[in-house]
């Protein structure tokens, strides 16, 4: 069947709503094409990873789309972009690039886009409910709306997040439809010991290694605690969609549409079922560090952007403690969880134990580092996955508990006893 | 003959055949400004993709990949098309947005696994806009 479009689709494309919005519909209607979509569906919010600045192509897009008076017309947040507004003095990189990068986010806050600045829109109050459709970009982003919260997204890239916010239309395929939502493939991790899977640390690394395996098919995890916290599952998501295409995954007992296996699956349990050993997940571990330097030079926490549970567990783990001085020490969130940081006293206390936050931005998108001599280390498996080739750093990856000690002592520290049985 | 068995973005090409031993993200793992892999951990580190029919399976990680394929495309540093097995809608809206806004064309064709090792055995090829891939 090929697509059909209603009344209004077809007005929006015909240019009745002006060039803008025609231009939004033609990006829509040629991804739903593409998707073998046989219509489109409304959309209860958007979220843009457009605003991030690539090179000359996506500003030329968003500022046709602002030039020619485009508006969005749902709810619509804005992902980090090149710039840390908040602490504009850690910029580093040249004043072209710089100011391309804030034409780039002006083009989308005058199209009507709230001005969050965050890769976790799904840490802000305001948050798509289950069943909800939107269109949503940044890899993340993505998999926690379709896994954590239920809300249902294609695996989109820049440019169909703003048509699609502009026209209010996404293509009724992928994961919009309850058929391609249902598991296809088994990971059972009730071998791994329970003592690793009481660490959050385990939890990126599982992702880290079923993102390698799954493709862009849809993987359910059996045997994990049932309850996982919105931050493990962030953990699993973030670094399957780094290693894979990981955009939607079940844990049964965890997540909304998995209350069992066979709900999860769809009524057909897959025959394709791996087991994960602990010694699997040191493997997948292993493969994200890449320094066998012993000196630490800096550590990035928060990427994706830092929750408030993961901050109280940060400065549970500093005490009174202080950063080492050789080491530049920075945690990237979003506006929404800095402020709450403020109100709580946090950042004043984070502050005088040596550490940076990073807003709006994040450490692995754009220059904000300092010079980092000696390894760099992080308990974010996306981070692990991406900085060595965005940075050219050196990268040693951990808990955040490894991170913490290592930064206080200046060298890296890795409590191995957890994983001396994998 | 070979031939996809859908074509998402029509057009024509041509140019050596470069299969990719792992899927690539365009963003993290390729360089806009020069067409190159940067992902240290691909095996295919430092190729170029610029100019030549690139494949791979399938596509994987950042939604930014359209934003920087988009700019490759805009810049000249872009494959001549690409060759995939599973639809993949970030590289698909790259491509879509350079067509929108430069009318510069970068085909992308999906095959089957037994064309696409055919075409894997080819050294240069040629891509039609109704989707068949010659020998060249």
């Amino acid at each position: 069947m090929p697509l059909t479009l209603d009344a209004r689709d077809q007005a929006l494309l015909d240019g009745t709503a002006g060039p803008a919005a025609a231009l939004a519909m033609r990006v829509v209607v040629r991804t739903a094409e593409s998707m073998e979509a046989e219509h489109l569906l409304d959309i209860t919010g958007a979220h843009i990873d457009s605003c991030l600045y690539h090179g000359q192509a996506g500003l030329d897009f968003a500022q046709r789309l602002a030039g020619d008076g485009a508006q969005v017309s749902v709810p619509t947040t804005l992902n980090v972009s090149s710039l840390d507004l908040l602490h504009p003095e850690l910029y580093r990189g040249d004043d072209h690039t710089r100011d391309q990068a804030r034409a780039l986010m002006n083009a989308y806050e005058a199209m009507g886009c709230e001005p969050t600045w965050t890769c976790a829109p799904y840490q802000m109050d305001a948050r798509p409910r289950l069943g909800e459709h939107v269109a949503w970009a940044e890899s993340n982003a993505i998999v926690f709306a379709n896994a954590v919260l239920g809300a249902r997204t294609h695996r989109y890239g820049d440019f169909l997040d703003i048509a699609a916010a502009i026209t209010g239309r996404a293509p009724a395929a992928g994961l919009h439809l309850d058929s391609a939502r249902h598991a296809t493939i088994a990971f059972d991790v009730s071998a791994v010991p329970a003592k690793l899977l009481d660490l959050d640390v385990a939890y990126p690394v599982i992702g880290h290694h079923i993102g390698k395996l799954v493709g862009s098919a849809v993987p359910v995890i059996v045997g994990a605690p049932a309850g996982l916290s919105e931050d493990r599952l962030k953990g699993v998501g973030s670094a399957g969609a780094s290693s894979g295409s990981l955009a939607m995954f079940h844990v049964v007992g965890s997540t909304p549409e998995a209350p069992d296996l066979e709900t999860a699956c769809g009524g057909r349990v897959p025959t394709d079922r791996h087991m994960i050993t602990a010694a699997d997940l040191r493997t997948a571990r292993d493969q994200l560090t890449n320094s066998t330097k012993a000196n630490l030079g800096a550590i990035s926490l928060g990427t994706p952007h830092y929750s408030v549970p993961e901050f109280a567990r940060l400065i549970e783990l500093l005490g009174d403690r202080r950063i080492h001085p050789d080491v530049h020490a920075y945690v990237n969130t979003g506006r929404s969880v800095a402020h709450e940081l403020d109100l709580r006293g946090w950042s004043t206390r984070l502050a005088d134990a040596g550490v940076q936050l990073v807003t709006d931005t994040c450490t692995y998108i754009t220059p904000v580092m300092a010079d980092i001599h000696g390894t760099a280390m992080t308990d974010s498996a996306k981070w692990a996955y991406y900085a060595p080739g965005n940075l050219g750093l050196d990268v040693a990856f951990g808990s955040v508990e490894d991170c913490v000690e290592s930064a206080i002592r200046g060298e890296v520290v890795r409590n191995e006893g957890v994983w001396a049985d994998a | 003959m070979l031939k996809a068995t859908r074509t998402l973005i029509a057009g024509e090409a041509h140019g050596e055949i470069l299969e990719l031993d792992e899927p690539l993200s365009f963003w993290g793992g390729f360089e806009s400004e020069t067409g190159t892999i940067i992902d240290q951990a691909h095996p295919q580190v430092g190729q170029s993709l610029v100019g030549k029919i690139v494949m791979m399976t399938v596509g994987r990680g950042s939604s930014s990949a359209s934003s920087v394929l988009a700019e490759a495309i805009r810049d000249g540093n872009a494959p001549a098309a690409l060759i995939l097995q599973e639809s993949d809608e970030v590289i698909v809206l790259g491509a879509i947005v350079a067509d929108e806004m430069y009318r510069t064309v970068m085909p992308i064709l999906l095959v089957d696994d037994a064309t696409y090792r055919d075409i894997a055995s080819l050294t240069a090829a040629q891509v039609s806009a109704d989707g068949q891939i010659d020998q060249r």
